[in-house]
């Protein structure tokens, strides 16, 4: 910020102006730009003004058939689909992380000191940050049909842009040191990654996980609406049955399994860390 | 480690006993969750088979309906940039409600129960929710992205106020001032550089569910996707997905340059000549979707 503070030396008394012409210049194309965004989003935007007017009474209604919460209908097929969006959590960044390693190594500059190698894996992490895991969902119902193998494998490939990510920029902050002292022993590869980098990035790699466990529990919650399994394809069926008590039980299921797993990785994360 | 001292032919780093067990551990839950779900190798095989020629009839990407593509790339800006808005604005009187540094405890708890509430619902439910209320269309998308961006935004907002130093707070209002000059003059400078990453973030962020909430009907480019999915049209849902990941990247340039106006104060000039520079500011490590 010390660049911003003009003071013309020729007149002492002259008034003070925190930026320049220049910089004042962007900012204010900066915020027009904003303001235009805003103004074009909102004329064009398409509001279907009868569907608003009703949108009270349409909410009374939901939640009138919401309740009571059909409590009687959790054993059985939604008490399994509910362990199965576990299972489809877990295995997903299992998975991940095993795809998302190697990709991170690759795309951190310090470790892999090549332009071309590093923009690649740049490109496959961000690849696979941009297109949504329902979107990878629908990919590969496409190639294994619907279940929850598409919906595993959807959510290992959305969380390797993740997972890969942030590993390459904790390999990136590691302290160069370590990773001198043990080059210069003559360790290979594998050994400086395993003693120079490891340690230093351990606390960094498993609250990554964790984190990233945490949100494939919420998105494999909803990969079922698209067909790929767990206990959105319950909540599918629900509400295309128009059973809204047993819609509200899964909503509440749903909300239940995250606020655990929440509490879980705050347990674990004292725990590891 | 001490192995190695004692038997000097034993393998000086091997791994721990409790590594071991932890990786035994890890292997034998993979296998069990695998049999679980159903997976099965020829399964995976025959989804090879089918993947191939996925891929196969994927390329190259249509360009037949580029109108239908632009209409709903259109509304999905539209979504990301309104959703972006209203939460910002809806987010920061929320955050300072619910800074425990300036706010009394009957005043933060409210406000936290509700950005975390928020939080807690994932954006498709919730367009879910929306869709049943206000009917098909972008403003159901709108909404929906709005609660996601006031859970995301209004949880750090809330945690940068609570990180700022006091004595600027202290010193402003020694000279009598006005509580809303105290948090115009000493608390929104002190957090507005932060606020900027957190906002540019969520625009990002935004951007990329505004491709999600279309598939339950919300409005958008996902409703495009899902339908060229459901009618085999995968040269079709190339071209969209390719158009997504162009749009998303060219988002986080934009995102760059807002911060580099923003927030290191450069020139129009020194823009111009250097192009690419390094994101200085810290940027959130969750990822809400």
């Amino acid at each position: 910020m010390s660049s911003a503070v003009q003071r013309p030396a020729s007149d002492p008394a002259a008034a003070w102006v925190r930026y320049t012409p220049g910089q004042r210049l962007l900012r204010f194309a900066l915020y027009l730009v904003f303001v235009l965004a805003i103004v074009q989003s909102l004329r064009t935007i398409d509001v279907i003004p009868e569907f608003l007017y009703d949108a009270p009474a349409q909410m009374a209604d939901l939640l009138n058939r919401m309740w009571p919460i059909s409590w009687q209908s959790f054993p059985g097929s939604i008490q399994r689909a509910l362990i199965e969006t576990l299972h489809m959590a877990t295995l997903g960044t299992i998975l991940a992380v095993i795809m998302a390693v190697p990709v991170g190594l690759a795309a951190a500059n310090n470790l892999t000191p090549n332009r071309v190698v590093n923009f690649l894996a740049r490109l496959i992490l961000v690849s696979s940050r941009s297109i949504n895991s329902l979107v990878w969902a629908l990919l590969f119902i496409a190639i294994f049909g619907p279940g929850p193998l598409a919906g595993t494998i959807a959510i290992a490939f959305r969380s390797i842009g993740f997972v890969g990510k942030l590993l390459g920029e904790a390999i990136e902050d590691a302290q160069p040191g370590p990773i001198e002292a043990l080059t210069a022993t003559g360790a290979r590869t594998g050994s400086i990654i395993a003693y120079g980098y490891w340690p230093q990035i351990r606390p960094a790699f498993w609250s990554i996980v964790l984190l990233r466990w945490d949100i494939n529990v919420r998105e494999s919650a909803v990969l079922g609406l698209v067909g790929a399994g767990g206990i959105g394809m319950a909540l599918n069926s629900a509400m295309d049955l128009f059973q809204w008590d047993k819609v509200s039980l899964i909503l509440v299921l749903i909300f239940t399994i995250v606020i655990v797993a929440e509490v879980l990785i705050t347990r674990a994360r004292k725990a590891l860390l | 480690m001490k192995a190695a001292v004692t038997a000097p032919d034993s393998k000086p780093f091997a791994l721990s006993t409790r590594a071991k067990l932890g990786l035994a551990l890890i292997v034998i839950y993979a296998l069990f969750a695998a049999t679980q779900l159903g997976f099965s190798w020829e399964r995976f095989e025959a989804g090879m088979g089918h993947g191939a020629r996925f891929l196969a009839r994927m390329f190259p990407p249509s360009t037949e309906r580029l109108d239908v593509l632009w209409k709903g790339i259109a509304e999905s800006l539209e979504i990301a940039v309104l959703a972006t808005t209203l939460g910002i604005f809806l987010a920061l009187p929320l955050s300072l409600l619910g800074a425990r540094n300036l706010m009394p405890v009957w005043a933060t708890w409210p406000a936290r129960t509700f950005v975390s509430l928020c939080r807690a619902l994932h954006p498709v439910i919730v367009a879910i929710i929306f869709v049943k209320a206000v009917g098909f269309g972008a403003l159901a998308g709108v909404l929906a992205l709005t609660v996601a961006s006031i859970g995301f935004i209004g949880k750090l907002f809330t945690e940068s106020i609570e990180e700022i130093s006091l004595k600027q707070v202290e010193a402003v209002r020694a000279t009598g001032a006005s509580f809303a000059n105290v948090i115009i003059f000493a608390v929104l400078p002190q957090v507005f550089a932060r606020f900027v990453g957190f906002s540019t973030y969520q625009l990002d962020s935004n951007l990329r569910n505004s491709t999600m909430v279309g598939i339950v009907g919300a409005g958008g480019i996902g409703g495009t996707l899902f339908s060229a999915f459901q009618r085999f049209d995968y040269d079709f849902v190339c071209t969209i997905l390719i158009t997504i990941i162009a749009i998303i990247m060219a988002g986080e340039v934009l995102a760059g340059i807002v911060r580099s106006i923003l927030l290191d104060n450069v020139t129009l000039s020194e823009m111009l000549r250097r192009k690419g520079r390094a994101d200085s500011t810290p940027r959130p490590i969750e990822d809400d979707a």
